[in-house]
């Protein structure tokens, strides 16, 4: 368990990791030189002052929501893919991030259905994340509500597939019925953004980014038991409809929270597990979970770094570039391992 | 009765769900001495893994009680019963990267602290675990990598690992030849002498059972017996084992025949 090998690995992580952070911040639609951006990092003065609101207000707080959402998402998924005992499992499949997209299309969608009720309370900053949240809240609670009342795992996988398309039935039905103007909001939130972020909005996230991580510590012996089936995991005093109630209940927690503020990003929570399973060659969660961590983070990072084309003035939306990479490196895997294991 | 691990009163095993009960068994009284080697015998689909996990609180009991050192099974809770009786299961475990060390160190899951650290204790059991059942060389292999019957052993030395009083194992020699069989036996038996702890299994291997049983449970139709293997010789009680169409058994031999 304490091999050697792994602390090497942590190494060239974090290496990498706080190497993606700075290639993030300081490369932009803006050229900054790299002089100024090393010296507004150290809270110095940059030689043009809109260089350092860009970087101070932009750039730093982009590239935290990377890391918050990019860890989170990743953890979240190898969760699911633990509980499930299934390696296609992730954030996804619960439901969760489709009831999120519920609850924003109700909000930006349904003004046209229900007339200027909705439209008249000015869409702030903060009435998505509450809307986003709300929804994915109220999947989790049809989840869960599912979940002890049914006792084998694959089914519940089954009713948040349901759940999911469900939603996502609703959506294209108020999608049907809605202006181009909505239609368009709600396109562009669906496309996924890391930026727009206050410090804030910023500092909300963080707060419930940290209480759902610092619950994961909770969770760390039910995991690798359950690494040996629900039988044995019970057989080694595992208390499993509480422990199944924890993860589910944190995984909706930070899918909730990060799809209200960044959108719903693909493939992320799907991918990075198996991309720390192959570094690593360990199954045991006590070292998997940072590392999965991680590794989220960076890949979120560099892909960031990818969709803001740098030094051009586009931007592509963050699911695109996740979705690009995500799904040559599962199918990758696929054929060099012959098989994904959780 | 202070010699008892294990006893039933009244035990009714099956299945129920909220309009039916599927008995698979009832009335079935018996009691496991400190320190025996015990051989649950049946036919296919007689409820032999049904009673084994009723007994390891895996599923409830229809009717009647299990008691486990002469406390209610009902009473202990998860993490008490850990302590007290492990399980060797069949069912095949999950696909998963864990190392054969891995694996058997989660054996003392019930022991460690909130986040799993293995102490000098936890080390020396698991190190011990590996050794009664010979798998040291094994040690960093993947689970996967091994075969059936070190496997097997690799599960019998996590529930080791686990340290408690009473393990029960579910056809542990299930897809082994007959030299791996043998050798479950062996390391069942030694085991029970060297570390005083009390094994049941249920198998269908008569021939071994016989031969490497303090005692033996015999599950049929309608009832229940228990006895040292002579006993059950002595009183033809093999005979009820099988239907009698094809084979019979031999109280001579000690073993069943072909007609």
């Amino acid at each position: 368990m304490n091999n050697p090998s792994y602390k090497k690995n942590f190494l060239i992580l974090s290496v990498l990791g706080i190497v993606s952070f700075f290639l993030n911040i300081s490369l932009g639609s803006v050229m900054i030189p790299i002089q100024d951006i090393i010296a507004v990092l150290f809270g110095k003065n940059a030689s043009k002052e809109s260089w350092e609101i860009i970087v101070l207000n932009f750039r730093i707080p982009k590239a935290i929501t990377a890391v918050m959402v990019g860890s989170g998402l990743s953890v979240s998924g190898l969760l699911m893919q633990t509980l499930f005992r299934n390696p296609l499992a992730g954030p996804f499949v619960l439901g969760i991030s489709s009831g999120a997209s519920l609850g924003v299309a109700f909000l930006l969608l349904s003004a046209s259905l229900f007339g200027g009720f909705l439209a008249s309370s000015a869409i702030t900053h903060w009435t998505l994340p509450i809307a986003a949240s709300l929804g994915a809240f109220l999947v989790l609670s049809a989840v869960i509500f599912a979940a002890n009342s049914v006792r084998n795992t694959m089914s519940i996988l089954i009713i948040g597939l349901m759940f999911g398309s469900f939603a996502s039935a609703i959506i294209n039905v108020l999608s049907y019925f809605s202006e181009a103007t909505q239609l368009q909001q709600f396109l562009f939130w669906s496309f996924g953004s890391l930026g727009n972020l206050s410090w804030n909005e910023l500092l909300v996230f963080g707060i419930f980014y940290t209480v759902g991580m610092c619950a994961i510590f909770s969770i760390i012996k039910p995991l690798n038991s359950l690494l040996l089936g629900e039988n044995y995991a019970k057989s080694l005093g595992i208390q499993i409809q509480k422990s199944r109630n924890i993860i589910l209940l944190i995984t909706s927690l930070l899918t909730g929270v990060i799809t209200a503020f960044s959108g719903p990003i693909a493939f992320v929570g799907l991918a990075v597990p198996h991309l720390a399973r192959l570094f690593f060659g360990t199954s045991n969660h006590k070292t998997l979970l940072p590392a999965t961590a991680l590794i989220g983070a960076i890949v979120l990072l560099i892909c960031d770094v990818i969709a803001q084309l740098p030094t051009s003035e586009y931007t592509l939306p963050i699911n695109a570039i996740t979705s690009l990479f995500g799904a040559p490196i599962v199918i990758w895997l696929l054929i060099r391992k012959k098989k994904l294991v959780v | 009765m202070k010699n008892n691990i294990l006893h039933t009163e009244n035990l009714s095993i099956g299945y129920a769900s909220k309009k039916t009960q599927t008995v698979v068994s009832e009335n079935i009284n018996f009691n496991i001495q400190k320190g025996t080697f015990v051989t649950l015998l049946g036919k296919n689909g007689i409820g032999k893994s049904t009673l084994l996990r009723t007994l390891s609180n895996i599923q409830q009991p229809l009717k009647g009680s299990v008691f486990i050192q002469q406390k209610a099974l009902k009473s202990y809770t998860n993490k008490s019963l850990a302590t007290c009786v492990s399980l060797v299961l069949t069912e095949p475990l999950p696909e998963s990267q864990l190392t054969v060390f891995e694996l058997i160190a989660l054996g003392r899951q019930p022991y460690t602290n909130w986040v799993d650290t293995l102490s000098e204790t936890d080390i020396t059991s698991i190190d011990n675990a590996m050794q009664l059942t010979e798998i040291q060389h094994l040690k960093h292999n993947h689970f996967y990598e091994l075969s059936d019957g070190q496997l097997q052993r690799v599960f019998i030395a996590r529930a080791l690992a686990q340290d408690t009083p009473l393990i029960i194992l579910d056809e542990p020699t299930a897809h082994l030849d007959l030299h791996h069989t043998l050798k479950i036996f062996k390391v069942l038996k030694k085991l029970v002498a060297e570390t005083s702890k009390t094994i049941l299994i249920s198998t269908h291997e008569v021939n071994l059972a016989i031969k490497f049983s303090d005692e033996i449970a015999l599950m049929t139709e309608n009832e229940f017996h228990t006895g040292t293997p002579q006993q059950l010789i002595n009183k033809s009680m093999f005979d009820k084992l099988f239907p009698d169409e094809m084979i019979r058994f031999d109280k001579t031999l000690q073993q069943f025949v072909m007609k």
